[in-house]
């Protein structure tokens, strides 16, 4: 599906608000806890940085074709998106309120660099209460649903939070992996990554691998409409399992042939070759539905 | 972080009850909260910056949108990461028409 720039609006350079209110049907959306009613972060005050009223994150239900939806969105451009106590507790909230009530869905904006380390602990625990939520939303019957787009993509404990999804929705774009590229840099050093490589970082992390690698369920334009249509068309397919053990054996089986296939491998073009891609230097340069036709008809 | 107030006399505009945001905390921009207040002639507005020692151009800012605009009536809240005067100025008018329902 090719775009003209001018009917195309942008996910990556959208705010949360903005790709909330592309994404819901029109004025549907309801905010729990909004800018007025919400409280900056306590610890960000105690180090003299200005917070945001919403705590970089916006929390509230709508409507996605008429069917009930939770959404979370976190917003990137505050303090890159990062997990503090208010913005973590506005999650855990909804998460909680969503295995009660039981919508349709819950989706899940990701945009995020992980825990906000300003505040330490209880960023932490923040993030590993959004996990247990997560999975407690998903055992309660509802899909969780990560949409991983904008500038900071899901990294650290989010890249986590991604993974415990039901699925990902994913663009180009988008990023999504445990360590980001600077902290690789940072603690095993530039010959191990490059994190200034900008083509290495996504080819590594990057929305295309992801889906090729089969970690994320979707590859979708960086549209918000696409996005919308995208999440209508996974939904429509999507019942979500009872957690079992089985199912968790199989996905472990699954990550240790992979690992055993591609671990000692150092970049995506070598595992887009072992995948079985014939031109794996083609790859970035490919178009959405291009590559989605190739990942069909590689080897399983 | 710098905390600063002001209060300016403002022609009084529309009051809606529903509050309206605009912009984010992000480098080199602002959020601005717009919320009806008691007083019909006055804007007041709150800063959390985290840039210190600006506060004559904030006056003067909030002042030329004091006098440019139908601000009476309103409490603006402001946190700002560092925004340009002439960001600033373009987020005050795109919060009030944004509160008051009207175009830019």
């Amino acid at each position: 599906m090719s775009l003209s720039l001018t009917n195309r609006h942008c996910w990556f350079e959208a705010t949360a608000r903005a790709r909330i209110n592309g994404l819901l049907d029109t004025g549907s959306f309801s905010e729990i806890l909004p800018p007025a009613a919400s409280q900056p972060s306590p610890h960000l005050a105690q180090l003299d940085l200005p917070g945001a009223f919403d705590d970089g994150v916006i929390v509230g239900y709508g409507q996605l074709e008429k069917k009930p939806i939770f959404v979370i969105a976190q917003e990137g451009q505050f303090m890159g998106g990062a997990v503090g106590e208010i913005h973590g507790a506005k999650i855990v909230g909804l998460l909680r309120r969503a295995a009660r009530e039981k919508p349709a869905a819950v989706l899940f904006l990701i945009d995020s660099g992980g825990v906000r380390l300003h505040e330490a602990n209880a960023g932490l625990i923040a993030i590993s209460e959004i996990m247990r939520a997560v999975l407690d939303a998903r055992a309660a019957g509802v899909p969780v649903i990560a949409l991983v787009g904008g500038s900071c993509g899901a990294f650290g404990g989010m890249g986590i939070v991604a993974k415990l999804c039901s699925a990902i929705l994913i663009s180009e774009e988008g990023r999504l992996a445990l360590s980001g590229p600077e902290v690789i840099e940072t603690v095993a050093g530039v010959e191990e990554f490059d994190a200034k490589d900008r083509a290495l970082v996504w080819r590594v992390t990057g929305g295309k691998h992801r889906y090729l690698m089969g970690d994320c369920a979707m590859l979708v334009d960086d549209d918000i409409a696409a996005f919308r249509t995208g999440t209508t068309a996974f939904l429509a397919d999507w019942r979500e399992p009872a957690p079992s053990a089985a199912l968790l054996r199989a996905r472990q089986q699954v990550l240790e042939n992979r690992l055993a296939a591609y671990g000692t491998l150092r970049d995506g073009l070598q595992v887009w070759a072992a995948l079985g891609v014939a031109q794996p230097e083609s790859v970035p340069m490919l178009d959405r539905d291009s590559l989605v036709a190739l990942k069909e008809g590689l080897p399983t | 972080m710098e905390m600063l107030e002001f209060r300016f006399d403002s022609k009084p505009g529309a009051r809606p009850t529903d509050p309206a945001l605009c912009g984010v905390v992000g480098s080199g921009n602002l959020e601005i909260l717009v919320q009806p207040s008691e007083q019909p002639d006055c804007c007041q507005v709150r800063i959390k910056t985290s840039a210190r020692g600006f506060g004559a151009t904030w006056r003067a800012v909030i002042g030329d949108f004091a006098a440019s605009h139908a601000a009476g009536g309103t409490a603006i809240a402001i946190n700002d990461m560092g925004a340009t005067p002439a960001v600033v100025s373009l987020r005050l008018a795109q919060a009030l028409a944004d509160y008051q329902g009207g175009a830019l």
